[in-house]
């Protein structure tokens, strides 16, 4: 970067104003692609930290090691679909006071109020959110997507437990109940196969 | 490149040689343009252009708030071209102002007068050099802003949801600019920024190249004048940070036409990843448009202090680590979408430390005018102006860089009325002192000193009254976005709007003097400042040669900066 531009002939300052130009292209395109890069990085980041209110998921093994103390804590169900999505959508129970550490199972009602078969998927997050790490599902209907035809209802269950690590979190020494909100959003919505039965698995209108 | 390779020989005295290369007909001097001061001319007109049309924008805002209720947005969408507005599309219309107004401003006005106009001008010449590096990429810079700027006047007249025009705000935030704003006039919006984006990484590019390969013998990297740094830092910013911003409107883009799902939860998106990318960018844009204005500051007030900076190598490198601070604030934009604690400690921390290198460059301006020769020309003038200014500005930020504060003060007038007066107040009056330091050389015509100083008094007085009172509306509550409010927010909107016709009269001053120097200004002498100004401009003719510096000037080893 020594300043030797006046003895250098116009084809070796062509040159050297080449490389600086592709390297300032080369670290554009770098930070375009560090732009993309962040999408993927951004919910890795989200899954390992429990930044926005993202929950944990664990296996059954893993849920099986810990042990329940008696410290009771709240959990409220909240669920809501997007808007004009034609599902009817609640929790069968309002809250729950479960001792932390407890595996606990909530159950969830929907119902397709469409004549068509929607394919739903469900949006998770739990407030305050600093609780989010500490709130582990071992199975839940949100983990894949859900089919419902035309009329048809089902009760999904979600199984959970909060872990006791959540006493030591300075953060969270003053949360007494966790709110648990899903949110179905359409993933497909197509036609009922021909001849296809209407179904009425749940049957449990309160 | 072939433009480049002549330069380097031949003599700038004889005229000769080249004639018909210094004499090209008005098609290709203006649209073929590689010459940069040609196109520095072209950049300032543009910004000039734009800025008027930014600014009408912000005076129907102001009539608008002039008083309670809804008086002119109906009339406003009319002209937009909606036939019988509803109420929806003439509250639309307000969203589409703010919009324009913003991105206007930002993207060409403050960025083409700053880089492109100043930095295109004199940035070769400071550091002895004939030309830019890339001349022709210079010229495809300028022309790709201008196209992103008829994208963008083009989006105000194609449907963008609930009305003509789009209404998003220039965060242009998912999802409003996703499926909340159907219609094409977003994805116009998206594509005038892609352009002017595109033509800003190209105009780093070339300053990157010019300053690492062009100096002159002797010019050492700290020897250069603190424009030429403020220019070097801003290009680095823009090459670091723009990009990450086309990367984030290219996913509303798929998101917007081709059903991905990047900023949409129903997808597996979230709508804060996409505001975190553009604060990425954002952060970092608000000292692109700030950072050449401090080069600007110090060359005026090392000139007219008769006296070299304060502390030179210490303002150069507060604008470096400015420059690096600024990357990682980012989240400060954002503490009201649900950060933990410690994220917003973390960014209040960082934040406000980046007043400490400001704070350097503040109080060396100050030392240098110490004990300095002081001659209060029109430049210096606006200078301190500026130093006020900024620094009223500079005092907001630290108060709404605290999470805490920020959560009440979050999106109400007090943030309009802070980085109206970093930006607004600190970076215009950057401008318009850059201008008077400057446009004798540039046009070869002195303006006037009265016209000058008495644009400057206006202009101070118009923009205080506009901008000062919305710090009381802020901290009352009163929120941005909205073009009504309750009666008890009127006394200080009526002020404020009295202020926009007090600064807009300043304006007619400005265009009087350009008038009066074009029609009876006498001829600017080489070095009509006198001596304080050191730096290379003032060893050439007003205005300089077609193709200065044919034979390289060389900087002595003792050279003060």
């Amino acid at each position: 970067m020594a300043s030797t531009a006046p003895f250098a002939s116009p084809d070796q300052a062509r040159r050297r104003n080449r490389r600086v130009g592709l390297i300032g292209l080369a670290v554009a395109l770098a930070m375009l692609g560090m732009g993309f890069a962040a999408v993927p990085l951004y919910r890795i980041f989200c899954q390992v930290t429990g930044y926005g209110g993202t929950t944990q998921r664990v296996d059954a093994a893993t849920a099986g090691a810990v042990k329940a103390i008696a410290h009771p804590i709240s959990i409220r169900f909240d669920a809501n679909v997007e808007r004009g999505m034609p599902w009817q959508f609640k929790p069968l129970q309002t809250t729950h006071t479960i001792a932390i550490g407890q595996r606990d199972m909530a159950l969830f009602y929907a119902k397709n109020t469409s004549d068509k078969v929607i394919v739903g998927t469900a949006s998770f997050n739990v407030e305050p959110e600093q609780a989010a790490p500490y709130f582990n599902k071992i199975q839940c209907f949100c983990f894949t997507s859900q089919t419902l035809q035309p009329g048809e209802a089902v009760k999904m269950p979600v199984l959970y437990y909060v872990d006791p690590a959540i006493l030591k979190d300075k953060d969270n020494k003053d949360v007494e109940q966790i709110t648990l909100s899903y949110t179905f959003h359409v993933t497909e919505i197509r036609d009922p196969a021909p001849g296809a039965k209407t179904l009425d698995r749940g049957g449990v209108e309160r | 490149m072939a433009t480049t390779a002549d330069h380097f020989h031949g003599n700038a005295a004889d005229h000769g040689h080249d004639h018909a290369h210094d004499h090209p007909g008005f098609f290709a001097r203006w649209f073929m343009s590689t010459n940069h001061k040609d196109i520095g001319t072209m950049y300032l007109i543009f910004a000039i252009f734009a800025g008027i049309i930014g600014g009408a924008f912000s005076g129907m805002m102001r009539a608008e708030l002039a008083e309670p209720g809804i008086q002119y947005l109906d009339t406003f969408a009319k002209w937009f071209g909606a036939t019988n507005p509803d109420f929806t599309t003439t509250l639309h219309t307000w969203n589409v102002l703010i919009t324009a107004h913003g991105l206007i401003m930002v993207f060409f006005m403050v960025m083409p007068a700053m880089i492109g106009g100043f930095g295109n001008w004199f940035v070769p010449i400071m550091i002895g050099a004939p030309d830019m590096a890339f001349p022709r990429m210079n010229n495809i810079s300028f022309w790709l802003t201008v196209a992103g700027f008829i994208s963008l006047m083009c989006s105000a007249f194609v449907p963008g949801g609930t009305g003509l025009g789009a209404g998003t705000g220039w965060t242009v935030y998912a999802p409003l600019s996703t499926y909340g704003s159907p219609g094409m006039a977003v994805d116009f919006g998206i594509f005038a920024l892609h352009l002017a984006g595109a033509g800003s990484i190209m105009g780093a590019i070339n300053f990157i190249t010019t300053i690492f390969n062009m100096r002159a013998p002797g010019m050492t990297l700290h020897k250069m004048p603190l424009f030429v740094w403020s220019v070097l830092v801003t290009a680095f910013l823009l090459l670091l940070s723009l990009p990450v911003l086309a990367a984030a409107i290219t996913m509303l883009l798929t998101d917007r036409n081709f059903g991905t799902t990047f900023f949409d939860p129903a997808g597996g998106g979230d709508p804060v990843l996409y505001q975190h990318l553009f604060w990425f960018f954002g952060h970092p844009e608000v000292y692109i448009m700030i950072l050449p204005g401090f080069g600007i500051i110090s060359q005026i007030i090392s000139t007219f202090s008769k006296k070299p900076v304060f502390g030179y190598l210490g303002m150069a490198y507060a604008m470096v680590a400015i420059g690096v601070v600024g990357f990682i604030v980012w989240a400060h934009h954002m503490y009201s979408t649900g950060l933990s604690v410690d994220v917003k400690m973390y960014f209040t921390a960082a934040t406000m430390i980046i007043a400490v290198p400001t704070g350097v460059k503040i109080f060396s301006w100050i030392a240098t005018m110490w004990g300095g020769s002081l001659e209060f020309k029109s430049p210096l003038v606006w200078a301190i102006g500026f130093i006020f200014l900024f620094t009223v500005g500079g005092v907001t930020g630290v108060v709404l860089a605290n999470g805490g504060i920020d959560d009440a003060l979050h999106d109400t007038y007090y943030v309009v009325a802070h980085f109206h007066y970093v930006l607004s107040l600190g970076a215009v009056t950057a401008l318009f002192a850059g201008f008077y330091y400057w446009f004798p050389k540039m046009s070869g015509r002195m303006h006037s000193e009265f016209l000058a100083n008495l644009h400057f008094a206006i202009f101070f007085v118009g923009v205080n009254m506009i901008f000062f009172p919305m710090h009381f509306l802020g901290a009352d509550g009163m929120p941005r976005r909205i073009p009504d409010y309750p009666e008890a927010y009127t006394y200080w909107n009526h002020f404020a709007t009295v202020g926009y016709m007090v600064m807009a009269a300043s304006l007619v001053v400005w265009l009087a003097n350009i008038v009066y120097a074009f029609v009876a200004g006498r001829q600017a002498e080489d070095n009509y400042w006198g001596e304080g100004a050191t730096t290379l401009e003032w060893t050439l003719s007003s205005p300089p040669p077609f193709h200065q510096f044919e034979t390289l000037p060389v900087i002595a080893e003792t050279a003060h900066p």
